[in-house]
């Protein structure tokens, strides 16, 4: 299994671009709230996760609007407006924001989840994305 | 400043047809005036990712008040927003909303709608409902590249600046719309 230790020090020293100073931050800040290592598989498995919502039957996961592909384009599965892709290497806008993390993260795992992610999750869900 | 001119005139041209006789001067009020200015930015950017950016001018500020009030169930999705961002959003949408000041007359789209009702939904507006009352399901909710009429600009070229004239429609798999 690929696992991803967190060092500040050193993920600063390899840290080239805002995405990873962010992200690392935000890795930290999860660590502090109780998170073990993080996991590119297991936040691959989360991405992948299909959870059928209570109130509505309906199938949702992650790769319902980003689709499993992170470095493709996705579409909102309501409305159908284009999403660009989630990869930060094809997409540099990508985790650049830690408000924009944190608000993504509570808005689209209570939809999917039906609940918040803890920070194991979010952290795990954070390093596949970056990876 | 953040003025946001929305050009309704389709919706007259569409309502002639329907029977109703309205000048177009009474959509909006400003032929020709192509383009809103640019929207707000964080309004844009929280509410734009995931549907196209509804000018405030096609609801009145009630409704406003009441849709960013219930922001965890946003028809069905979840759109919660850190509370600096719900007022300061809240307070552009109503600052521009259909009844605002901010245009010189009331807007067409609103005016037939009672103080009573609050919609949450343009579409359930009465004169949009009226707008597009003749326009076949094929091409609409029949059409994967429309789906919903939920979807503005799929057929309104200019409808995130805010301009629903009839000279720029085109929907998709079909091409202009004109009235009879």
């Amino acid at each position: 299994m690929k696992s991803v230790l967190l060092s500040i020090p050193l993920a600063l020293l390899i840290a080239g671009t805002a995405a990873a100073d962010v992200v690392d931050e935000r890795l930290a800040a999860y660590q502090a709230q109780g998170a073990g290592e993080f996991s590119v598989a297991t936040g691959e498995a989360l991405w992948n996760r299909r959870v059928t919502d209570a109130r509505t039957g309906q199938s949702r996961s992650c790769t319902a609007c980003h689709t499993a592909n992170l470095s493709a384009a996705g579409r909102h599965v309501e409305t159908g407006k284009p999403i660009e892709p989630m990869k930060p290497a094809v997409n540099p806008k990508r985790l650049s924001d830690a408000r924009q993390i944190e608000k993504w993260f509570l808005r689209n795992c209570k939809w999917t989840f039906g609940r918040e992610c803890t920070p194991q999750e979010k952290g795990d869900l954070l390093v596949f994305i970056r990876n | 400043m953040n003025r946001i001119y929305v050009n309704v005139w389709v919706l007259s041209g569409l309502l002639a047809a329907a029977g109703v006789a309205l000048a177009d001067e009474d959509w909006g009020g400003r032929r020709g005036a192509a383009v809103a200015p640019v929207q707000d930015a964080r309004y844009a950017r929280e509410c734009g990712s995931c549907h196209m950016a509804y000018p405030p001018g096609l609801l009145p500020a009630r409704s406003w008040q009441k849709l960013m009030g219930n922001l965890a169930d946003h028809f069905g999705d979840n759109a919660e927003l850190p509370p600096e961002d719900v007022a300061a959003i809240t307070a552009w949408l109503t600052g521009n909303a259909a009844d605002s000041p901010v245009y010189p007359r009331p807007q067409r789209i609103t005016a037939s709608l009672p103080d009573t009702v609050t919609p949450l939904r343009i579409t359930e507006l009465p004169a949009f409902a009226a707008a597009h009352r003749e326009l076949p399901a094929r091409l609409v909710s029949g059409n994967p590249q429309v789906k919903s009429l939920s979807q503005c600009s799929a057929c309104h070229r200019n409808a995130e600046a805010g301009s629903f004239n009839e000279r720029e429609i085109s929907i998709p798999g079909y091409g202009r719309w004109e009235d009879d």
